[in-house]
């Protein structure tokens, strides 16, 4: 059965881990991997007596994800979230209830779609549990671990309006996010690790039609299970009414093996969670001067970077958007700038940014980066050469490029060899020679390939084209 | 009967040594607390070596804390790194804390002894310490009646001369009613001034650490060492502190008395007669006595026992089985966590917790939590209209004497009644003292009360002082 008829509509919660040095409520060191229960004092394991005390670095990450999100920032108020899980030390979660300190935001997909954010306020962080047994669930586990190093780490929960229609939307909705809170410095972006993760709410209708039951996909732990969680929920919705049948509205989980969603629990087992004011703390008020601080120093955006970047190269296809796309998201584009600046070619630049460079395995320097690039614009290096000499780069990075490319042997070809090498090279071939002559103009790039192997790589691509073409006549 | 200022003058001229002191405490404790049942653990040994330490200082002509030798008794609610704290509750038997609250904290830096952990109402539930898992305290004035709750342990100590100065708390009265049982000084700070740092909340918003003494003046000097500023508790008052014991000389010259029959209203003749005799000893003391009228200090029963239970069953949600305490071992989780709170907790604590659990509950949020709040809040803007006309007001402590064992065990209500005038201070965040004021026909000891606006705890001794020095004897 197919969606047709039909409309999705889909709305994310999204949890970030704030990257601050220690917890929300107290000193505990805030790091992913630790031993279990290392990082734990009496607040974070909830012991009698203990009192939170507010992070006031983990205040200003979520003012500058309430400000990227073009949210109000507003004096707000802690509750408790009251529910029993044995996670949670205190068996209820500090979080922010119907006084949020972000409200009401937008955020605007690359292709231009304006995405509306209700509001994106501060909890606490549970422990984790690792359930020992058949199910890997809390029911019929025969034992269950609990490290609670992750107890009380900042959180900031991104809820958006049902403004989404699409699996592929919805991605392209967290893959944004994830760029804007990595930009504004809030979180590492590690999904995998837990660090975003994220609740997709979905339903169906006929477009025009009211809203129709929603369900709640927990926890999806990768951009591709998200568009696939949804995908197959929609189906499944659209299977149920098509076959004449009701949505329960609850609550389910994604199966990542199985490619599916299972039920977690009905509307009917919902918890009262008997929300109050926090009474350990005070009402969170930022003061004006505080907040013009943390406005004044935002850094840029992903939507602005990829714009100054598409200046730059003076292009908006398909392509190079991707390639901005590519290296905005890998934080390479003050690289680009800076060689652009320094009379490289940008679209070269960003070209070899966006495919050559990885911050795992190390970046060049910018001075350096700028000067190969710029050695390879001006034919003195080969792109298979300048290529090699950035691979060294990302270990020795500020080395000066000329020299890398001396030490691995890429002394400038002398137009003679070149020349020598071309001629023999359509002597070797001439069936090739004659159909490039008749005008195959494919076989360019097999005679290129013929003199890079005669050359050792050390032949200039454009220099074999132009000489190919002057043979021609 | 010696004061914590007289021995701990006498320790440091060394005409007293802080062992002998110590040994005393403990030889009393041993001769008479088994009828008594003021204590539920001893520190015998590290008291001791702690005693050792002051006496070693003098003979070295060291520096000195202002209670350095002075035995002090704590109500088993303060946590004491390594020493049970149980709460009087089963399901805190053996709990040893890793740490010590801030008053422990500063007592120890002030050079106190700490002899004991006195016995209280389960997680200070009550009004008169039979709420205890581990046996009721008896009233040292007479071994048939209750030494009031819930801090009953903390009055008795003091008041059968074993230590001259013991901590409790009071969350709706739970230091000043025993104080008045018991015949000692009981204060209850404002809220903030002390820190509620490992202090086993209660209600977050109402509990207070306080201390008992035989005379105002030791109440003055214990404010001096532990009240101030803890940045582990953020709801601590970020203010310089007003002058305790120099409150004590001021005398009541000029002040303004307000005589409130709000506070009096159902009080038994015996204890109104103490009332007007206190005024008049005030008035003798050159105070102007107004009568003042605040007829929303009645509501404040009904709002108290809807947020403090309210907090509560937030509060002792904690005890689960999960982490401390008691487990009582099952096949799941839930049902764990069941049996150990169902064999854990006593019936009032259940009571509450059900109560407040209630309140709170989706539906009855507005109609009980939310009424009592803005109650609450009518009770604050009360006194603070009084206050415009008058600098304190005065009434009883409890309507009547300490009452017999079992008398209001059968009736909560009338056991809740007992608190009737001393709630409003707690809602209030003010301070308020009860000052031992000769006896009732019964010969048992009567206290009156004296309110102060919040951060004024200095003009409660002040007054406290006069009525001290003009009680009957
Ligand atoms: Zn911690």
């Amino acid at each position: 059965m197919s969606m047709e008829g039909y409309e999705t509509v889909i709305g994310l919660e999204v949890h970030c881990e704030l990257k601050t040095a220690s917890k929300l409520f107290c000193g505990c060191r805030n790091a992913f991997g630790d031993a279990p229960n290392t990082n734990v004092c009496p607040v974070c394991l909830g012991l009698p007596g203990s009192l939170p005390v507010l992070n006031r670095h983990a205040v200003e990450l979520a003012i500058r994800i309430g400000l990227a999100l073009n949210c109000a920032v507003k004096p707000s108020n802690f509750h408790r979230k009251n529910y029993f899980y044995p996670d949670m030390p205190k068996d209820y979660q500090i979080s922010q209830y119907d006084e949020p300190l972000n409200e009401g935001g937008s955020l605007e997909l690359p292709d231009g779609t304006v995405i509306g954010i209700t509001r994106a306020h501060m909890e606490e962080d549970t422990g984790k549990s690792t359930h020992l047994g058949s199910s890997g669930r809390i029911h019929g586990a025969e034992n269950s671990l609990i490290d609670y190093n992750r107890s009380g780490v900042p959180l900031v929960e991104i809820v958006s309006e049902p403004d989404m229609r699409s699996g592929v939307q919805a991605r392209a909705y967290a893959a944004e996010l994830r760029a804007i809170l990595m930009a504004v410095g809030a979180t590492d972006g590690r999904l995998e690790e837990g660090s975003m993760r994220i609740d997709a709410n979905v339903s169906v209708r006929k477009p025009g039609k009211p809203f129709g039951t929603r369900c709640e996909i927990k926890n999806l732990n990768s951009l591709r299970s998200l568009q696939r969680a949804i995908e197959y929920e929609a189906q499944r919705q659209v299977n149920l009414l098509e076959a004449g049948e009701r949505i329960a509205q609850e609550t389910r989980h994604w199966d990542e093996a199985a490619g599916r969603t299972g039920t977690m629990r009905s509307k009917e087992e919902a918890y009262d969670y008997r929300y109050f004011p926090e009474p350990d703390l005070v009402p969170l008020v930022p003061e004006e001067d505080w907040l013009a601080e943390i406005a004044a120093s935002m850094p840029a955006l992903p939507k602005q970077r990829r714009q100054n970047l598409l200046d730059l190269c003076g292009a908006d296809d398909q392509a190079t958007k991707d390639l901005v796309a590519t290296v905005v998201d890998r934080d390479l584009d003050p690289l680009v700038i800076e060689a652009t600046l320094a009379g490289a070619p940008a679209a070269l630049a960003l070209a070899r940014a966006a495919n050559e460079l990885d911050a795992t395995a190390g970046l060049p320097s910018g001075p350096s980066f700028a000067r190969t690039v710029a050695l390879e614009a001006s034919g003195t290096l080969s792109a298979t050469q300048a290529k090699a000499v950035l691979g060294v780069l990302a270990t020795r990075p500020t080395d000066d490029p000329e020299a890398v490319a001396k030490e691995l042997g890429f002394e400038q070809l002398s137009d003679d060899t070149l020349l020598t090498t071309i001629a023999a090279v359509l002597e070797a071939n001439p069936e090739e020679w004659a159909r490039y002559r008749d005008g195959d103009d494919k076989l360019a790039q097999f005679f290129i390939g013929k003199v890079m192997a005669a050359t050792k790589g050390k032949a200039n691509g454009k220099a074999v084209v132009a000489e190919l073409v002057a043979r021609r006549g | 009967m010696t004061t914590a200022i007289e021995l701990a003058a006498a320790i440091k001229r060394g005409e007293r040594s802080a062992v002998s002191v110590a040994e005393e405490a403990f030889a009393a404790i041993s001769a008479r607390d088994g009828e008594i049942h003021a204590f539920l653990s001893l520190g015998q040994d590290h008291a001791m070596e702690a005693a050792a330490r002051v006496d070693a200082a003098v003979a070295q002509g060291a520096p000195l804390g202002p209670l350095a030798g002075v035995p002090v008794a704590l109500k088993d609610n303060m946590c004491t790194k390594g020493w049970e704290t149980t709460c009087a509750s089963k399901i805190l038997e053996g709990w040893k804390p890793p740490y010590d609250g801030t008053v422990v904290e500063r007592l120890h830096a002030a050079g106190a002894i700490v002899v004991g952990k006195t016995n209280l109402d389960e997680f200070a539930m009550g009004s008169s310490t039979e709420n205890s898992a581990f046996g009721p305290t008896r009233n040292p004035h007479d071994l048939t009646k209750v030494p009031g709750g819930s801090s009953g342990g903390s009055a008795a100590a003091v008041a059968a001369g074993f230590v001259p100065l013991s901590f409790g708390s009071d969350t709706g009265g739970s230091i000043r009613l025993p104080a008045a049982y018991c015949g000692t000084v009981g204060l209850k700070p404002s809220y903030g001034f002390i820190s509620r740092y490992g202090l086993v909340a209660f209600a977050s918003s109402l509990d207070q650490i306080g201390p008992f003494t035989t005379t105002v003046a030791d109440a003055a000097l214990s404010m001096e060492v532990v009240a101030g500023y803890d940045p582990k508790d953020a709801t601590s008052i970020n203010e310089a502190m007003p002058d305790f014991t120099g409150a004590l000389s001021k005398g009541v010259e000029g002040l303004k008395v307000g005589v409130c029959a709000d506070l009096l209203d159902g009080a038994a003749p015996d204890v109104a007669r103490r009332v007007a005799e206190a005024a008049a000893v005030l008035e003798a003391a050159g105070a102007t006595l107004v009568e003042v009228a605040v007829p929303e200090l009645k509501l404040g029963l009904s709002a108290y026992y809807l947020l403090a239970p309210a907090e509560a069953s937030s509060n002792l949600a904690r005890y689960d089985g999960v982490r401390f305490g008691l487990r009582e071992e099952r096949d799941d989780v839930v049902a764990m966590n069941t049996a150990t709170r169902t064999a854990g907790f006593g019936a009032e604590v259940k009571r509450r917790i059900m109560l407040g659990t209630y309140a709170l509950s989706a539906g009855y949020y507005d109609a009980y939590y939310g009424k009592a709040q803005k109650t609450r809040t009518l009770i604050l803007h009360a006194l603070d209209r009084a206050y415009e006309s008058v600098d304190v007001l005065l009434g009883a402590t409890t309507p009547t004497t300490a009452f017999g064992f079992g008398d209001k065990v059968a009736d909560p209500m009338s056991m809740y009644l007992s608190d009737l005038f001393t709630i409003p201070s707690n809602l209030a965040g003010h301070p308020a003292i009860s000052v031992p004021f000769g006896t009732g026909d019964d010969a048992m000891p009567i206290g009156v009360q004296v309110l102060a606006p919040g951060k004024r705890d200095d003009l409660c001794l002040q007054v406290a002082a006069v009525l001290e020095a003009g009680a009957p004897r």
